[in-house]
């Protein structure tokens, strides 16, 4: 069992280096007519430049809450998010995140829609069209600039949603289950197109998740939160040789990886379902 | 005989036909009920006689003229409408408080008779073109405010928040997001605001029988012309037809174009 505390190096001549993304003791309460609802309990991890963190939890166990508060759109939690040393507060451009729910413009243009962060910069048209293409064809698009997004596919548009993001340059990327509503296949093909990114720009990245074999396949290191609230039960190093591909998902070091995740997240999840079930006993009794 | 009808089913003409073809027969059957006494002919001019009739609008009557005048009308008032019906709209989105207290009685005001004002007008403006457009106006301003606040408050909640991880301003979410994705909704009630107006415009103009088409129609009844009553009737039916279809062509083009 490869428990790695948060300051664990990936590679072990970069431990010098301070964290990119400091996320300190977190805690988020969403007040609702039944009471307080803590979503988030005392959260707290490092990410280094260029590292893949995954976060992986069951559902409702407030992996969207995190992504919202690093990405600064929610406030009222206690604790801190620093990016290099400084706190931020409120939205940062070092910053890019990537949605769980399909967030296109479905009234620009596969081109216009990646360009979108440039011309909000004030980059001149011709620039940023120049630009956006660059992050088109990394994304594997190109070809369909023109289009529409309601003429895309599903995993399309969540390239393009990508690659918006990409071109603004940010430093961090979050990205809340970009691929949550797509098939497996495509699901495991989107993260090789994602490694491949990752590995190329050496992007630190961000991904929240709650399909285990996404975790293992892109990520250095792997988040483990437990059901509400959540808190962080465990970090996994995932030590799977690199550049990798979705093949690796079939080999044994995978599967030992997968199982070990699997294990800990079984008894939250079954935590959850316990939890639910009674929460909606109790309410029928009430009716 | 089956190759025919197979071809006709494939082809987009055949509800054009029906629709056409369904009209022709309700012409001809009452041709033959007002020729027969089923139905009275001093109430209901027989189709024939319509049909003959619309030569004399144009040579006489100056239909084309009077045509013109109506759309003048109608062209202001829509201009006012489109842009104080969207700008109540923004409003409202924007003051929330204004639109607690508020947004139930545009409702109600969308749903009124609004024509039934032109009296009040009639003292305010005269009886004159303003009245007219006014009454337009007022009439297509509602069904343009709510849609314009529906529009902007169904923004997709993901849509707003990418653009504030973006950093935008608040103006720029505005115009960069929040307005493009309400402008199909928005479209939808300027349609609506521009149809409500013509009926209002035609209405006002034979209740004060002042200005274009609502007035020939006014006049040509008061001269008991029978037939040539109906075929300005047929003739503002026919304009309203093209504006509607127009309008849904533009919006149509609006909403692919982005
Ligand atoms: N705005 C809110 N108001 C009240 N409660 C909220 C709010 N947002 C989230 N919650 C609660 O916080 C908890 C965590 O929600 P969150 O969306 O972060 O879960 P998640 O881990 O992303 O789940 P999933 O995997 O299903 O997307 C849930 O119990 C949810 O009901
Ligand atoms: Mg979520």
């Amino acid at each position: 069992m490869s428990i790695a505390p948060a300051r664990d190096p990936v590679v072990p001549a970069e431990a010098a280096q301070p964290p990119l993304l400091v996320v300190d003791d977190i805690v988020m309460r969403f007040e609702t007519p039944e009471g307080s609802v803590t979503a988030v309990e005392h959260v707290s991890f490092d990410v280094k430049q260029g590292e893949f963190l995954a976060v992986i939890g069951p559902s409702g166990c407030g992996k969207s809450t995190l992504f919202n508060i690093i990405g600064g759109l929610l406030d009222g939690y206690q604790g801190r998010v620093a990016v290099g040393g400084k706190r931020i507060i409120g939205p940062h451009r070092s910053i890019g995140m990537v949605f769980q729910e399909e967030s296109t413009f479905p009234w620009r243009t596969v081109i216009d829609n990646v360009a979108f962060p440039l011309e909000v910069a004030g980059m001149t048209k011709a620039e940023r069209i120049e630009r956006a293409r660059h992050f088109v064809r990394l994304v594997g698009l190109d070809g369909f600039e023109r289009r529409y997004p309601a003429e895309l596919s599903g995993g399309m548009r969540q390239r393009v949603s990508m690659a918006r993001t990409l071109a603004s340059e940010p430093k961090i990327m979050l990205m809340d289950e970009p691929f949550g509503a797509l098939d497996e296949q495509t699901r495991l093909l989107l993260g090789d197109k994602v490694i491949q990114i990752q590995q190329e720009l050496n992007q630190t990245t961000l991904l929240i998740t709650h399909n285990i074999t996404e975790a293992v396949q892109l990520a250095d290191r792997v988040l483990v939160m437990t059901y509400r609230p959540g808190r962080v039960k465990r970090f996994v190093a995932i030590d799977l040789p690199r550049p990798r591909n979705s093949e690796i998902v079939g080999s044994d070091t995978f599967g030992h990886y997968v199982a070990q995740i699997w294990s800990d997240l079984r008894e939250e999840a079954s935590r959850g379902m316990i939890a639910d079930e009674s929460r909606s006993r109790g309410r029928g009794r009430a009716e | 005989m089956s190759g025919l009808s197979k071809s006709l089913t494939r082809s987009a003409l055949r509800p054009v036909l029906i629709g056409v073809g369904s009209l022709i027969l309700f012409f001809i059957f009452l041709e033959f009920a007002v020729r027969f006494g089923l139905i009275n002919q001093f109430a209901v001019a027989p189709p024939s006689d319509i049909v003959k009739a619309f030569p004399r609008l144009f040579a006489e009557e100056h239909v084309g003229d009077r045509f013109l005048d109506t759309a003048f009308e109608a062209v202001i008032a829509s201009v006012f409408v489109a842009l104080f019906g969207i700008s109540a709209g923004v409003l409202l989105y924007k003051v929330r408080i204004l639109r607690l207290a508020t947004e139930t009685w545009v409702a109600a005001f969308a749903a009124a008779p609004t024509v039934l004002l032109y009296p009040l007008f009639l003292v305010i403006f005269g009886r004159n073109a303003t009245t007219i457009i006014m009454m337009g106006f007022v009439a297509g301003l509602a069904p343009v405010t709510l849609k314009t606040l529906e529009g902007l408050s169904t923004t997709r909640r993901v849509l707003v928040n990418v653009g504030r991880s973006f950093n935008l301003t608040e103006w720029q979410l505005f115009w960069k997001i929040l307005f493009p994705s309400a402008l199909p909704t928005i479209f939808v009630g300027v349609r609506l605001g521009l149809v409500f107006a013509l009926i209002n415009i035609v209405g006002v103009e034979f209740l004060i029988n002042f200005g274009g088409l609502g007035a020939l129609i006014n006049e040509l009844s008061e001269r008991f012309d029978l037939a040539g009553t109906y075929a300005a009737i047929c003739f503002v039916i026919l304009v309203s037809v093209m504006v509607f279809m127009t309008t849904e062509r533009a919006e149509r083009w609006l909403t692919s174009a982005g």
